[in-house]
């Protein structure tokens, strides 16, 4: 389970810890550049965290240890989740067989605890937040299912290293049908799970249209910066899945490889970004037809491949 | 073998001391739980030593009423039942001596304590019965004292309607066993469970109508769909300690018995595995959709449980499948993960229960809608029940997880190694998994976010006390066994592997287990450790960090409303109706009646939402009253009078000779032998008659 690292290893996962921010500054990048704005620096995300866990707390005095225990959670379960992620060209360090279920349960758990975090102050508003989250969840998450067991039952194996490894290629070749469905589906997965437009937006000022944010309202200073880098951590196991599946370039040179790989994490928060300058929120019942439509491009691309 | 046999018999010398001290509540408590906790003690250590490989010489005695002798044995697949109702009974007693005795000035607590040790002896006879007939006994037993622990209030009404649902679904159930086991006594010609030993193998239609009877029949008793519909009405009116031990262990029974078939009537078909996996997920979706959405706490852990009977169902589901179609990684996953979950969900739902019953205690009512922050009045049993939710929805660190892992890992080497249609199948079938998964987090997080934390909406959890160390001491017991499971996977997977090789091997005579399948459990535990430590790392940073803000507390931000009140939090009702709207097809969504705000000065309005079982109310209820209105007309037999019932019983018996008499003898097991009067000893052992034995049971 625990390998040996190499330096290269080493670097990758340094990159990996040290990357998510940097993909929320390029998303607001993007949108300042479609509102014809200069936008924050794109490594404003890094200062707001270091801002943060210098900053002072508020603590509700509604709110028990559960309320801390939400941030803890969610951050544990994103490393963790980070960790099974494989690179390209790195071992993943935690790599065994059915590693991606373990994925889909580490995710779970993060959000069990900031809903219960969410609860814990007894705010309407948050309670609201945590309803919402948890129900977009239950049709974010099979729809990420169904696209790994694709994967799995294309490359015959049950490690994600196996599955998003060098054969995604080949792969494209054979069922390249399937594959665009689950890439498809997979987007709009990573859209709701990390609370962005069509299906949430982070810069809303309105409690009552948040998912998120509104869980989080009485969150502030330190354990709100472990908020913050988790979900930016969170954003970035999804974009490498993601870019993974779109871009499975294999070079033979390991750093080029990795290089492919960070601007293809650029891409998709480029994407991201364009997608939230030229759609706008979806209305509140709309968005889990959407998430229904993911599912059902993962069980269609399925269905194609089994058929 | 004989130490199991003392320790029943402990139990209901205790049980039978109990009701005759019953005039000294404290007296007949100290005896009832005591001889209960002494007989589970008793047989604890024999049946670990079974799981560790000893085994005990199987117990063999003349009886003249059945078919066979009268038999008795221990082996890896009863001890690894036997283990979660020993330990869990043990647990329950101790916490019921505490539970019960806020009755005694109403009550007399004799016959209650009678009850318990005649529902535990009876669990664990039937788990080391080896004949049909004293199964059945058993079986009978355990479901009599559960119906009379059931209706332990029974001056209410409700209670009394739940005792009867429970009593009728159990006895269709029952009726069902007793056709399985003389079809497959009619087979054998004997009703010993190792009847099939050295005969050829059943007849493909007869074993499948064994299958088909003990779904049916033992699923009445585990609470799959349709036959569900007693669990969540009988489980909330319980005393909590038994609704444990029902919930714990007492619907895993039903599970033990498909099992105990399973290894007679030889290997399964592909399709029982479909059959049974289906089953299972309908049942896990079904129970888990109406879990989401009961207001009250024990009602909504009742569905859940239903949810994971449908999870064990579907994981021998593709057990059964990895058995028809000789796959051994398949077969050995599927049966590992729901032997674990039996385990898992023995110790987390009791966990759950007994966290209700001291809820229950403290605050008197189950309404979470007039609960909420517990978290702080009630410091032990939420922090118990807040773990035992985190297992219930199957995430990491503890030990629900284990078990979910182990099943979707057994549907997606299904889905890798299976030809096109199944694999299409088991794909899908973890895409729902998922969902239900999902779902259940959703339904634990409203549990626990309402009943626990936030603010106290109701006086009763306002001034709501922590229990006494009686009821929450087996919480804290069981919440080590979780972190037990958690940390230790692969030892607990150790201990079952003789089990699942037993139900894997005998029917085949070759066996199908497969170690290796279980080597990730040690990489679980890896990481259950891990997220254990780290999060109680990053937690106890965090309030470090906080520690000035710890000192002076403001109120929760209303939004810039200035004053926040208990009643403007966010309620049980509207967030399941939320998640409900937006998941669920119409017949298992609340059902919510308003009237509509009309006019300029318009009137006090109100609102109305039930979440009833659909099944029930528009199946069940006009069947039932149907039957009824038929059985009605057969009233006129019904005199009353003693003799009347004599001359009908005469009749019978007439009748009964009769028949046997025109037909020429009773063909059983392919040797005719013809009947003849018991006139004398000798003539009596020899015959062969199944009704005779039957009868004994009723």
């Amino acid at each position: 389970m625990l390998k040996q690292l190499t330096v290269f290893d080493a670097a990758s996962l340094a990159l990996a810890f040290a990357i998510p921010p940097l993909l929320l500054g390029t998303i607001n990048k993007t949108k300042a550049l479609f509102a014809g704005r200069t936008g924050p620096p794109l490594l404003q995300p890094y200062y707001d965290l270091l801002k943060l866990l210098r900053k002072g707390t508020v603590l509700s005095a509604t709110a028990t240890w559960v309320f801390l225990a939400g941030p803890a959670a969610g951050l544990v379960a994103a490393v963790l989740a980070a960790l099974i992620i494989p690179l390209p060209g790195a071992e993943p360090p935690i790599s065994f067989t059915g590693d991606f279920v373990v994925l889909t349960l580490l995710l779970g758990l993060g959000r069990f605890f900031t809903a219960l975090a969410a609860l814990d102050t007894g705010s309407p508003f948050e309670g609201m937040g945590a309803a919402r989250e948890m129900t977009f969840a239950c049709l974010a998450e099979p729809a990420l299912l169904l696209g790994l067991l694709v994967l799995a039952r294309l490359s015959g194996s049950l490690h994600l290293s196996c599955m998003l490894g060098g054969s995604v290629a080949t792969h494209w070749g054979a069922a390249g049908a399937t594959l665009a469905l689950v890439l498809l589906s997979w987007l709009i997965v990573l859209l709701a799970e990390n609370s962005r437009i069509p299906f949430d937006d982070p810069n809303t000022h309105l409690e009552l249209t948040m998912i998120h944010e509104v869980m989080v309202l009485d969150h502030s200073g330190p354990a709100l910066g472990v908020i913050l880098y988790a979900a930016a951590l969170k954003l970035f196991v999804f974009a490498a899945l993601v870019v993974q599946l779109a871009v499975p370039v294999r070079s033979g040179w390991a750093w080029l490889d990795g290089a492919v790989f960070v601007a293809g994490l650029l891409g998709v928060a480029a994407v991201v970004g364009v997608v939230e300058s030229i759609m706008a929120r979806l209305r509140m019942p709309q968005s889990p037809v959407l998430l229904l439509a993911a599912c059902l491009l993962s069980a269609f691309g399925a269905i194609l491949l089994v058929r | 073998m004989e130490i199991w046999l003392w320790a029943i018999g402990a139990q209901l010398i205790a049980g039978l001391g109990a009701v005759m001290v019953g005039r000294w509540p404290r007296v007949a408590t100290f005896i009832g739980a005591g001889g209960a906790v002494t007989g589970c003690l008793l047989a604890l250590g024999p049946t670990w030593r079974v799981l560790l490989g000893s085994s005990p010489d199987p117990l063999n005695m003349q009886w003249d009423a059945t078919h066979g002798t009268l038999r008795l044995g221990v082996d890896a697949l009863s001890a690894c039942f036997l283990l979660p109702v020993l330990a869990l009974s043990a647990l329950a007693a101790i916490y019921g001596a505490a539970y019960l005795l806020d009755y005694r000035r109403r009550k007399s607590l004799g016959p209650p304590w009678f009850f318990f040790n005649l529902f535990v002896a009876a669990m664990e006879l039937v788990v080391i019965a080896r004949s049909a007939t004293l199964f059945l006994m058993a079986w009978e037993v355990m479901s009599l004292a559960a119906y009379a622990l059931v209706t332990f209030e029974h001056e209410k009404p409700a209670v009394r309607k739940a005792g009867w649902i429970y009593l009728v679904a159990t006895h269709l159930g029952m009726a069902c066993l007793v056709a399985m086991f003389t079809l497959l006594g009619s087979q054998a010609g004997r009703l010993d469970f190792d009847l099939a030993v050295g005969l050829p193998a059943l007849a493909p239609g007869v074993a499948a109508a064994a299958f088909l009877l003990a779904i049916a029949g033992f699923g009445a008793k585990a609470g799959f769909v349709p036959f569900h519909v007693w669990l969540p009405e009988a489980h909330p009116v319980a005393p909590s300690h038994v609704s444990a031990l029902m919930s714990g262990v007492m619907i895993k029974l039903g599970v033990y018995g498909l099992l105990r078939v399973v290894t007679i009537v030889g290997l399964p078909a592909p399709w029982w595995g479909a059959a049974l996996g289906a089953i299972g997920l309908v049942t896990a979706a079904v129970g888990v959709s109406l879990a989401a959405q009961q207001r009250h706490l024990k009602r909504a852990l009742a569905y859940s449980s239903i949810e994971n009977i449908g999870l064990i169902a579907l994981a021998l589901g593709v057990g059964l499948w990895g058995m028809a179609s000789r796959s051994p990684v398949v077969a050995t996953l599927g049966m590992a993960a729901a032997l674990m979950h039996v385990w898992n969900h023995a110790m987390m739902k009791g966990l759950m229960f007994l966290a209700a019953g001291s809820v229950l205690h403290a605050t008197a009512t189950g309404d979470i809608e007039q609960l909420g922050g517990l978290m702080k009045r009630m410091p032990w049993t939420a922090r118990a029940m807040t773990l035992g939710a985190v297992a219930m929805a199957g995430l990491p660190p503890l030990n629900g997880f284990i078990s979910e892992y182990l099943i979707c890992l057994g549907l997606a080497n299904t889905a890798l190694a299976a030809a096109n249609g199944p694999g299409l199948a088991a794909l899908l079938a973890l895409g729902a998994l998922a969902w239900i998964g999902s779902l259940a987090a959703l339904a634990f997080v409203r549990l626990i976010g309402i009943t626990l934390l936030g603010s106290p909406r109701g006086d009763a959890a306002g001034h709501a006390h922590e229990s006494s160390a009686m009821l929450v001491g087996p919480q804290v017991v069981l919440v080590l066994l979780c972190l037990a499971v958690a940390i230790w996977p692969h030892r607990a997977a150790q201990l079952l592997s003789p089990a699942i090789g037993q139900i894997l091997g005998a029917a085949a005579g070759e066996t199908l287990f497969s170690a290796e399948a279980l080597t990730p459990l040690s990489t679980l535990a890896t990481i259950n450790v891990a997220t254990l430590a780290s999060i109680g790392a990053v937690a106890t940073g965090l309030m470090f960090a906080c520690r000035q803000a710890r000192k002076a507390k403001r109120g929760t931000w209303g939004c810039a409303y200035p004053r926040p009140s208990p009643r403007m939090q966010y309620t049980g009702s509207s967030f399941a109706a939320y998640a409900a709207d937006r998941l669920l097809p119409r017949p298992l969504q609340s059902r919510v009646k308003r009237t509509d705000v009309r006019g300029l000065f318009p009137e006090p309005t109100e609102l109305a939402s039930r979440c009833p079982d659909a099944l029930e109310e528009n199946v069940y209820e006009p069947l039932f009253h149907r039957v009824a209105d038929l059985f009605a007309h057969l009233r006129f037999l019904q005199q009353g009078s003693i003799r009347v019932y004599l001359v009908y019983m005469l009749l019978a018996v007439v009748a009964a000779l009769a028949w046997v008499q025109l037909r020429g003898g009773v063909s059983w097991g392919g040797s005719p032998s013809r009947l003849s009067l018991p006139d004398g000893p000798a003539a009596r052992p020899t015959t062969s008659f199944p009704i005779a034995s039957y009868t004994s049971i009723f």
